[in-house]
């Protein structure tokens, strides 16, 4: 079953079996990646911010870039009261360009491939901007639901249109990073199954597609984290500054 | 040699393709329960850590060093501007210090051609005075002898042509008539001899 392309998206057990009330929590393949990407993210970001050059290095200008990058982006869009939510947004996208990104090595997991990782992150940011909003305006954020300048006939209509697209925000969000990041390994996988199974005579086709499908991933690992980021400093500034 | 390579093109795409149907029947692993409840809980753990980690530790790092050089930069350009600032001062005390010993020097040099030039000029009348003096005591003489000269001119002559004519003759002659003729003489040469 080598060219089963839904193979690599298993998640097996990796040591002892952990239960605590029947409830397995046993440490996979799925959780060694994200133990790995966040240690990655946390030792580059850690050397990138000992030193105190007034000309940086190259890590410290990763880190530096990558701080002013985030913070440039939430100012962008959810203005100065995004601030706060810079260390959770900057961890989030760092965390899903990380677990995108180790996913393109050979034989390694994608964590964000998986539905139940990027739906909990989602519901988190749902759950964590709905609670802000209502802490903000009171219940002044239902106002949300009801642009300003529709008809009054509309309105009903629109509120209800209003309330379903906001509902479907962590399932966009989740379903959007999940779908692209499954998506694209499946392809890896078909393409790389058809260079082993057409051989040395037909197998150089796919062999580029599998090259530049690389590239392209490696493309759409970055997009979907910058779109991850994005989406939820927008749903962030939904929360903090209510424009209807 | 054709028809075997579509053929063998076309057994490995079939098998290929039985491949993946096979693997359909496993379906997605992501749709399996079996490890739903370690994933939130291992995503929960490790993203917390990160979070925690990066907002408390790092990233309050990044953001000092980011504000130390930004002040430390701006503090750089305010130093430099000083230094630019003052050192425009000091050219231009520089400047007027040269101007002010420019002028001492030619006010210096002015003063010390004048003194020259009056003490030239002092010097030079008094000298002149002197000249004149001089030129005037020359003139007198030079009148006095104009006037004595001619009667002595007369003696002279009246004398040596009394020697001249007692060598020339042996007989003395009466001085009387040679000065009369010598005189008369004299008289009658006298613009001749002294022409002013």
């Amino acid at each position: 079953m080598a060219t089963n392309p839904m193979h690599q998206f298993n998640v097996y057990r990796i040591g002892p079996e952990i239960k605590i009330d029947q409830i397995d929590i046993s440490f996979t393949n799925a959780s060694l990646f994200m133990v790995i990407s966040s240690l990655i993210i946390l030792i580059i970001f850690n050397l990138g911010s000992v030193k105190k050059n007034i000309i940086p290095d190259k890590i410290q200008l990763l880190a530096e870039l990558s701080y002013s990058f985030i913070s440039k982006m939430i100012s962008d869009t959810a203005g100065s009261k995004g601030k706060p939510y810079f260390g959770f947004i900057f961890s989030l996208f760092m965390f899903v360009l990380f677990c995108n990104m180790l996913g393109m090595l050979p034989y390694a997991f994608t964590v964000t491939s998986h539905i139940i990782v990027t739906f909990i992150l989602a519901a988190f940011i749902f759950i964590g901007v709905t609670v802000i909003g209502f802490i903000k305006h009171g219940l002044g954020y239902l106002k949300l639901f009801v642009p300003s300048g529709v008809p009054i006939v509309l309105l009903p209509l629109i509120v209800v249109i209003e309330v379903i697209s906001y509902l479907s925000r962590p399932i966009s969000l989740s379903v959007r990073l999940f779908a692209n990041m499954m998506a694209g390994h499946t392809m890896m996988k078909v393409f790389g199954g058809f260079v082993i199974s057409l051989g040395l005579v037909g197998g150089w086709l796919p062999l580029g597609f599998s090259v530049a499908l690389t590239g392209l991933e490696i493309l759409v690992a970055f997009l979907q984290a910058y779109v991850f980021a994005i989406l939820t400093c927008i749903y962030l500034n939904d929360a903090l500054n209510l424009h209807h | 040699m054709h028809k075997r390579l579509v053929l063998y093109l076309i057994l490995s795409i079939i098998a290929f393709v039985s491949n993946v149907y096979g693997a359909e029947s496993e379906g997605m692993p992501q749709l399996n329960p079996e490890f739903w409840v370690s994933q939130i809980f291992w995503l929960i753990l490790t993203f917390g850590f990160l979070f925690v980690i990066l907002s408390k530790f790092i990233l309050p790092k990044i953001s000092n060093n980011l504000e130390l050089r930004k002040s430390q930069i701006l503090e750089n350009i305010e130093t430099a501007e000083k230094q630019k600032i003052e050192s425009e001062n000091k050219i231009k005390e520089y400047e007027t210090l040269i101007n002010n010993s420019k002028n001492e020097a030619r006010n210096y040099f002015n003063e010390a051609r004048k003194k020259i030039i009056q003490d030239i000029d002092k010097k030079r009348e008094k000298i002149e005075e002197e000249i004149n003096l001089e030129i005037q005591y020359a003139e007198k003489e030079i009148i006095e002898l104009k006037k004595s000269s001619p009667e002595k001119i007369n003696k002279i002559a009246t004398e040596t042509s009394a020697q001249l004519i007692k060598q020339l003759i042996g007989e003395e002659i009466n001085n009387s008539s040679i000065s009369a003729i010598v005189e008369d003489l004299s008289k009658k040469n006298k613009g001749k001899y002294y022409g002013n």
